[in-house]
């Protein structure tokens, strides 16, 4: 018989692979998008030349880049990006390859789940394993309905390095579940966090960019003179806020979720729905900063980028309590099997 | 100072503050989660642990910092909710505003203009009846308004609609919630009770407080609360697993069969495993622990039987259950006998000439003590723990520098006490050739709570949960159409939408509307 722990772990590793190769596409694109930017600049430059000679020009030169002129019309688009970036190959095969990382991953994580004869979220190397493939499919699924691809190469960074740091310094072979596991609170509270994690990781990711967007805006530098020149192709500030806003909800509410399934688990399984266990402490720590970053929204002088921090800071936690708080933190989490 | 304190800002710092002053709850072990884990921090850091103490680090979820905290959020909460609902209902009274003057300036607006040609018949007012009643059906707050021609714009006529009440009342409900939930906590708390029992195989617990090894009552705890019944443990069954090399030896299944008896209801079999408490008389038993208790017998010289009871022995290793005891003979020898001693359910010997474990189940089990003589330190009246021996001023017979071998006993066998003080016997509870099964009883540590906020906390779960769900999802906008009878006989018509709060689907909400409102309207769609 193939041994299928064996085949799970090649295929985590055919699918790291395939993230990393994915992350190098998803980097060429930038370069890319600088590129264009460049050529965009250029274009726009040139045209203000010829402004002055000619009473009027179109922008729309530039080897075929769609230069957005800055419309006085009342009715401008807010949230389109200065310069709109062409089709692109390395975009298309780096969505191809997550697509196809992703089918590994679920490939490696079903055939442990089997061979453990159990969820594959009972360890901490199970659980890096099944939280990472949670977050491409967030990242895949909410791709179709909003075009965030432009976020590939912070999720494939995080994605290959967390499967590294998993597969390296956690990996456990099967083992049957303790009795205190046992329970199907694990497979609905382990699997809404991890869940909760594949969208807070996103609205983290748009914040990242929001920040850079919000100061590049703030300077108000021409494109030309941008340090990172593909921040022209994504959208602005403002359309990268509300985007955030709007995963990190969906996050906020999952992470509810985790946190009420938890309890009523803790209750059956050690008398109690709250007694500020060390995770139920970083659980409750994350609540309250993304309920601080919601509030944060609607207070005047912390919208936009002091939000934006609270949604970096929040996630910050949300990683270290996966990581350093499982490994280190004396508690009655301490399902690592480290 | 009361404004302030109400202001979003506010609440907003001390959110974030409370968040900060959680994080020394779980660098730092707690006396409420982890009593052992504060024991031995003080013997760790002695000179740090006494300052940290001082303020309250070992408390931190009841320190008197961390409840000003969130007593300063839910006061804020409380003043910021108060006139917000007094508000709302004003709001869920009143009739959608008047349309305003110039809707162009929205930023959601469009505007068209109909006429035969497009197959619609309707003048002004037909046309806003029309979208009255499309957008009440969908749920929208409507009303009517007339504008007389000014100098500016001609007379209109416009129905101005609002939904997403449900919206501000999500928000409301779920911080009144949460606001109940700590009420609660606060109060309910203080009804219950929780308390420890460690019963040996074929023993009984008998809820009264007298027969709790250890018991913390709430504020407002009554002894006439605990509900009369008595548990006997028949039997503690352990699975282990043993097909699985990586993980030989692991306990894969801890089930305590119980027999109980209540008053009116006769005995009943059922079976306490973890994550699966038993739940009884307003009690819920849980199963936390388990462990070896060695039945040990004493005898004096003359062969009288002057100690014997199942010893529970305290797992230092879960994954071996080498174990660790204590038992004490006050009465009936020559002087008082303590004994500290290691139990190990398979014996395996170090290359020194101590033993160790190597699995859990009981296939060569070995019980060694050592004797110590002297004052036990019982008689004082002063309460002792069972599990430990203050062996300061007691003379050791066997083991250390004695030059004494300590006992060494298997299931069954038994041997002279050192100094002629008597014999020793480990009581082998299951004697059959070839198998040491079930030749010590097992003990099984259960804690009872009674927990009177179970239903309230759950209630204002059940709150928070749907008040968030709709606070963070409804989108609360207006919507108004408004219609002006041209002089060709046309009607032009604007529509335009407003977000009141969070609102990603007001734009096509608008667009779907005016659609919707054309289709209405009759205008032919090729």
């Amino acid at each position: 018989m193939v041994d299928l722990n064996s085949f799970s772990l090649l295929a985590l590793w055919s699918a790291t692979a395939l993230y990393a190769l994915a992350l190098i596409a998803f980097a060429l694109d930038l370069g890319r998008r600088s590129a264009e930017v460049n050529d965009a600049s250029h274009a726009v430059s040139s045209a203000v030349a010829a402004s002055e000679a000619r009473s009027e020009v179109t922008a729309e030169a530039g080897g075929g880049v769609a230069v957005k002129t800055r419309p006085a019309a009342k009715k401008r688009d807010d949230s389109a990006p200065q310069v709109t970036a062409k089709r692109s190959p390395s975009l298309r095969s780096a969505m191809a390859l997550m697509v196809l990382g992703f089918l590994l991953h679920v490939a490696a994580d079903v055939t442990r789940g089997i061979a453990a004869e159990r969820v594959p979220w009972a360890n901490l190397y199970e659980f890096v394993m099944t939280g990472t493939m949670l977050v491409v499919a967030v990242f895949l699924v909410v791709n179709i309905k909003v075009d965030l691809r432009y976020l590939g190469t912070f999720i494939s960074l995080l994605v290959v390095s967390l499967l590294c740091m998993g597969t390296i310094n956690f990996y456990v072979e099967v083992a049957p579940l303790p009795p205190a596991l046992q329970s199907a609170w694990l497979v609905i509270h382990v699997f809404l966090a991890t869940t909760a994690m594949g969208f807070l990781a996103l609205g983290c990711a748009l914040s990242v960019l929001q920040l850079i967007q919000a100061r590049t805006e703030a300077r108000g530098a021409a494109i030309g003179d941008l340090k990172l020149k593909f921040m022209a192709t994504f959208p602005t500030a403002h359309r990268l806020e509300n985007l955030a806003y709007r995963t990190v909800i969906v996050g906020f509410v999952l992470w509810t979720f985790t946190l009420i399934a938890g309890s009523i688990w803790a209750e059956a399984a050690w008398g109690r729905y709250w007694g500020w266990d060390t995770k139920e402490v970083w659980t409750f720590i994350i609540w309250v900063i993304y309920a601080g970053y919601i509030h944060a929204r609607a207070t005047k002088g912390w919208r936009g980028s002091r939000a934006a921090w609270l949604a970096i800071i929040g996630f910050g936690t949300v990683i270290f309590n996966f990581t350093v708080v499982n490994i280190f933190f004396n508690g009655l989490h301490s399902y690592s099997g480290l | 100072m009361w404004r302030q304190l109400t202001s979003m800002r506010t609440a907003l710092l001390l959110l974030l503050l409370l968040a900060i002053a959680a994080i020394p709850g779980s660098l730092v072990p707690q006396r409420s989660s982890d009593p052992n884990g504060v024991t031995q921090y003080f013997t760790e850091h002695p000179d740090l642990a006494p300052v940290l103490d001082k303020v309250q680090m070992f408390d931190v979820f009841t320190s008197a910092w961390f409840s000003a905290v969130y007593i300063l959020l839910f006061l804020s909460l409380i003043g910021c909710v108060i006139p917000r609902v007094t508000h709302h209902i004003g709001a869920l009274r009143a009739r959608p505003p008047r349309t305003p003057i110039r809707l162009s300036r929205l930023s959601d607006y469009s505007e068209v203009t109909y006429g035969a040609d497009d197959g619609v018949k309707a003048d002004a007012a037909a046309a806003v009846s029309s979208a009255r009643d499309l957008l009440k059906k969908s749920k929208y707050r409507v009303e009517l308004y007339e504008a007389p021609a000014t100098r500016t714009s001609p007379a209109s006529i416009s129905v101005s609609a609002e939904r997403g009440y449900l919206r501000e009342t999500g928000n409301l409900v779920f911080h009144s919630a949460l606001l109940l939930i700590l009420l609660v906590v606060g109060i309910g708390g203080g009804f219950g009770y929780t308390g420890q029992r460690v019963v040996v195989e074929g023993q009984s617990f008998v809820n009264v407080l007298g027969d709790y090894d250890s018991f913390s009552p709430g504020r407002f705890f009554d002894p006439a609360q605990l509900s009369p019944y008595a548990l006997t443990l028949d039997e503690f069954d352990v699975t282990y697993e043993t097909e699985n090399l990586n993980a030989y030896g692991q306990a894969i299944d801890f089930d305590a069969k119980v027999t109980t008896k209540t008053p009116g209801g006769g005995e009943t079999d059922s079976s306490i495993k973890v994550n699966d408490p038993l739940r009884l008389g307003g009690t819920d038993i849980y199963l936390l622990g388990n462990g070896y208790a060695p039945t040990i017998t004493v005898k004096d010289p003359d062969g009288n039987v002057v100690f014997t009871d199942s010893v529970p022995f305290l797992p230092q290793d879960p994954s071996t259950l080498t174990s660790v005891g204590v038992v004490k003979v006050p009465d009936g020898l020559t002087k008082q006998v303590g004994m500290v001693g290691f139990f190990y359910p398979t014996a395996y010997p170090l290359e020194s000439g101590a033993y160790t474990s190597t699995y859990p189940g009981l296939e060569y089990p070995l019980l060694t003590l050592n004797v110590y003589t002297g004052d036990l330190g019982i008689d004082g009246g002063v309460p002792k723990s069972v599990y430990a021996l203050d062996v300061d001023g007691m003379k050791p017979l066997t083991g250390g520098d004695t030059g004494v071998d300590s006992i060494e006993l298997m299931p069954g066998q038994s041997t002279e006490l050192p100094n002629g003080l008597g014999t020793i016997e480990f009581v082998n509870e299951n004697p059959q050739k070839g198998s040491f099964a079930g030749s010590v009883h097992r003990f099984a540590s259960f804690d009872i709570h009674s927990d009177k906020t179970q239903l309230g906390v759950a209630i204002g779960v059940v709150f928070v949960l749907l008040g968030l769900l709709t606070s963070l999802f409804v989108p609360r906008r207006r919507v108004w159409v408004k219609a002006y009878d041209n002089d060709d006989g046309t009607v032009r018509i604007e529509y335009a939408g407003l977000a009141r709060g969070e609102d990603p689907g007001l734009a096509d909400a608008v667009e779907g509307i005016a659609y919707r409102h054309g289709t209405e309207l009759g205008v032919d769609r090729e």
